[in-house]
């Protein structure tokens, strides 16, 4: 099949970009979307032209790495990452628009590839259980309902790629911040730390420059990994009940 | 004319001589403490952020240590770690089926085909239970059975069910939790993170290691860390083969750097080929996606009893499919180990009863496992691995059967180290899959995650311990470390400077053809050779013509490929050399020269039960380590 992708090129945080349209033909439906702007790639190489920069490492839907917003959607037409978007989700001949991730909290580096480090921040808030290595007490000391558990592992899934910002009106990171505490506070080990928690990790996400949450939902749609609507309700009764019992 | 010169040979001097059971307390109580005063003087690189890297670094930190860590993604949650997909293993016997710390260590020595060492096997299978503990501390979700305990299944070579999982998705659970535990250290000023920041080179002072060699990844700037400690546990070379399930950017960059400073290179043609990866589409194909071995629990692999049998599967009777894993190991069944597995899908292929495009694929059928249990728990256990399957292949694997394809996964050779897990440079460690020790010839499945978080969560912290308290070390001066930066640079500057016309992936993808039809799944004395007559002529062409557009001074992927596939174009030929010098088959290694009369891998134990340890020079050196079976008397493998 043949297929027209205007590009997002743009060489540097400080320059300016734009789109720049490359025809592509002869490209298989089996392909998937990265592989698409792998065999472009060759042809600019071919070319003597600059390939064009994209984040990606797995390929499996799975670390997270890859991340373009496609057609105006993050991530594409379908509900998955980029990598595992197939061109068969597109007709011959259609004209494919091809962006980086946009929002405040994820600076542009070159072309498609953004800096998400904000995410680790909001992470390293706060998001993790401190259980130092080595004094772990036996695994089935503590049992945890299978419902709390599965519902946690809904939450864990997350990957992190930041569809969910990128898709936001608002620039938001929400959803992300919400899956994990949604999977920390279900769990029995992460309760010491619970109020402080979502505290600290809502103060570094506004801290980063990310949007508010108006429950637009568009972040739910996009996200690859299915993450709940109802996390961003869980997220924010854990933050009310912690602001009341004035945890800091 | 010899491919290679004969060495000393090498022992590992770390395991006390007290029985196995006793061994890894032993070291412990006999490693030198720091006082943790004393701790926070002292730095400590750690390159990787996966299970092995990530655990590390955290554990570490926690002891006081100053942890500068490093990996080339843009964050450490996204190492390749996160990718594995069916279990990890523990000794805990939650089951009472029968399970101990000696059978899984028994069945792993057993598994890896008698060419892992006893004691650090035992270590591995004794800590095994503690890392169970300490994931479910951190809030790792493993799945649960309705009373709440954890729920465990079983996996290839194994007659239990010690395997705790968490959905299809255990790699990336324990990694999250390994990455949680590292963020907040990096919170607590710990450790100082550099992401997008990529290995080139290894600080050698005074025999010792001392630091790094980077490049960052978004500025192009190239910059020396120094150290008084070294780790890697940057993962497996399996892109050697350009098609493997690694991520894209797994590399060998590092290890192969600290082999040319002296680092010896243990087993390199030891590489796994897992049974279960989704078939090629094409030509574009860029990498391989594996379906989890758990899928074999359930799943019963079969093709037509008819060569070049084209109807769609439900229109095939059943007795005329052929179980052949069912009918020639019939005890163990559709859960044989990977190598026995993958090689028996190659043979039915290639005697032409493959399915698919090209015949190059065999059905793996839930058909009964649906009839049997009922779609919505098939659904619970597989449902991603099934969604993943249908989104690649466009088919219902609710209705037709699976076409999967043997393909390469996971290096179980990689950086010599002893039982510290020390290399043959003092100061650097090497830890998971970038290391050799622990699996042998073949590697279990869930028993990856389980080295690689057993070395950086348990094993390491108190190695390191005892390198750093034993140690004087004297700061390093300007003069050591300048001339491997200027190396460094200078070599990138030739890269840039080539401007040919060839791709790097061109050169990458021949390399990898290359490989796989000559060193993949089997070998011949005459496809190696012709590999080795090759491999040198691609390099020298890669360095003739190979074309890198953009510059150096900032993010520019193609020079980072080109960085990376000019050390695997090296590292090829050692692989080569050492699946040539290895005259037997063995779990990963099949020889076609050294079969049994019914096709099984014949293994040479009076000549070949040794470590092949390579030293790089002008020829590489094999300095030959004995492996001593005192537990797991080597007998042939058999899971019939």
């Amino acid at each position: 099949m043949k297929l027209t992708v205007r590009i997002w090129r743009q060489t540097g945080p400080a320059t300016e970009g734009r789109l720049v349209p490359y025809p592509v033909d002869g490209v298989s439906p089996d392909m998937s979307f990265l592989e698409l702007l792998d065999v472009l790639n060759q042809e600019l190489i071919a070319a003597g032209e600059e390939p064009v920069a994209f984040d990606h490492d797995c390929r499996e839907g799975i670390c997270g790495s890859c991340g373009v917003v496609i057609n105006g959607q993050a991530h594409g037409p379908e509900r998955t990452t980029a990598c595992q978007l197939h061109l068969r989700s597109f007709s011959d001949g259609e004209v494919v628009d091809v962006e980086p991730w946009r929002a405040k909290g994820f600076p542009i580096i070159k072309d498609l590839v953004v800096d998400r480090s904000a995410l680790d921040r909001i992470v390293q808030a706060g998001g993790y259980v401190s259980a130092p290595t080595g004094s772990a007490p036996d695994a089935h000391a503590t049992p945890v309902p299978k419902p709390d558990a599965d519902l946690a592992f809904d939450n864990a899934t997350c990957i992190g790629c930041g569809a969910c910002v990128a898709a936001c009106p608002n620039g938001s990171a929400t959803l992300f911040t919400a899956a994990k505490v949604t999977h920390l506070s279900l769990l029995p080990q992460g309760q010491p730390e619970r109020g402080q928690r979502v505290l600290d990790m809502v103060d570094a996400m506004d801290a980063e420059g990310f949007g508010g949450c108006t429950n637009t939902g568009e972040c739910v749609a996009s996200c690859p990994k299915g993450i709940p609507f109802a996390s961003i309700s869980a997220l924010n009764r854990e933050f009310r009940k912690a602001s009341r019992a004035g945890r800091r | 004319m010899a491919d290679y010169l004969t060495g000393d040979p090498i022992a590992d001097t770390k395991a006390p001589a007290v029985p196995l059971e006793k061994r890894w307390d032993e070291r412990k109580f006999a490693a030198k403490l720091v006082n943790p005063a004393n701790r926070r003087k002292h730095r400590v690189i750690v390159v990787g952020t996966g299970l092995a890297g990530g655990s590390a670094g955290a554990t570490l930190a926690e002891q006081g240590y100053h942890v500068v860590q490093f990996c080339f993604q843009d964050s450490p949650r996204r190492a390749h770690s996160v990718a594995a997909q069916g279990g990890i293993n523990a000794a805990k016997n939650y089951r009472n089926d029968g399970d101990s710390v000696y059978r899984l260590f028994h069945d792993t020595v057993k598994g890896g085909d008698f060419r892992s060492r006893e004691s650090n096997v035992y270590r591995l299978a004794q800590v095994s239970a503690q890392i169970i503990d300490q994931a479910v501390a951190q809030g790792v979700p493993f799945a649960r059975e309705y009373g709440g305990l954890l729920d465990t299944r079983s996996f290839g070579g194994v007659q239990v069910q010690r395997t705790f999982y968490a959905r299809g998705q255990t790699g990336q659970q324990l990694l999250i939790g390994a990455y949680q535990a590292l963020s907040r250290q990096i919170d607590a000023g710990n450790v100082e993170l550099h992401a997008r920041t990529e290995m080139l080179d290894l600080v050698v002072v005074d025999g010792r290691a001392r630091g790094i060699v980077a490049r960052d990844l978004v500025t192009g700037k190239i910059e020396t860390h120094l150290a008084d400690a070294v780790v890697l546990a940057t993962g497996g070379y399996g892109n050697v083969f350009y098609l493997s399930t690694n991520a894209k950017g797994s590399n060998a960059t590092a290890i192969w750097r600290a082999h040319k400073r002296g680092a010896y290179f243990a087993n390199p043609c030891f590489t796994q080929i897992h049974p279960t990866c989704i078939p090629r589409s094409g030509e574009h194909q860029s990498k391989l996606t594996l379906m989890s071995e758990s899928l074999r629990n359930d799943g019963r692999i079969w093709v037509p009893k008819e060569k070049g049998d084209t109807r769609p599967p439900a229109e095939i009777p059943e007795d005329e499919r052929d179980y052949y894993l069912e009918r020639l190991y019939p005890s163990f069944g559709n859960l044989v180990p990977r190598d026995i597995a993958s090689r028996a899908a190659k043979n039915v292929c290639d005697a032409g009863f493959g399915v698919g495009p090209g015949g190059l694929g065999v059905y793996l059928d839930f058909a009964d496992a649906i009839t049997r249990l009922g779609r919505p728990a098939i659904e619970a256990r597989y449902g991603n691995l099934f969604d993943m399957y249908q989104r690649i292949t466009a088919e219902d694997p609710y209705a037709v059967p699976m076409r999967i394809y043997p393909a390469i996964h996971y290096t179980m050779g990689g950086l010599w180290v002893d039982y510290d897990l020390q290399s043959t440079i003092p100061g650097l460690f090497v830890i998971g899959e970038a290391n050799f020790s622990d699996h042998g010839a073949n590697r279990l499945g869930a028993s990856a995650l389980m080295q690689g978080l057993a070395d950086g969560y348990f094993v390491l912290p108190a190695t390191v311990n005892d390198y750093l308290g034993s140690t004087r070390l004297d700061d390093v001066l300007p003069e050591a470390v300048t001339p491997v930066e200027t190396e460094v640079r200078e070599r990138i500057e030739r890269l840039l400077a080539i401007k040919g016309t060839r791709s790097v992936d061109s050169f990458h993808r021949e390399l990898g053809v290359l490989m796989w039809d000559h060193c993949g799944m089997s070998r011949t004395r005459e496809g190696l050779r012709k590999a080795l007559d090759r491999v040198p002529e691609l390099r020298a062409e890669f360095w003739r013509d190979v074309r890198i557009p953009g510059r150096g001074a900032e993010l520019n992927q193609e020079l980072e490929k080109a960085n990376r596939v000019a050390d695997f174009l090296e590292l090829a030929e050692l692989l080569l050399v050492d699946a040539l010098a290895r005259e037997e088959s063995c779990g990963g290694h099949f020889r076609e020269e050294h079969q049994t009369p019914d096709g099984e891998a014949e293994r040479d134990d009076e000549n070949f039960a040794y470590v092949a340890a390579w030293e790089y020079g002008e020829k590489p050196v094999l300095h030959r380590e004995e492996l001593v079976f005192d537990h797991v008397h080597p007998t042939q493998r058999s899971y019939t």
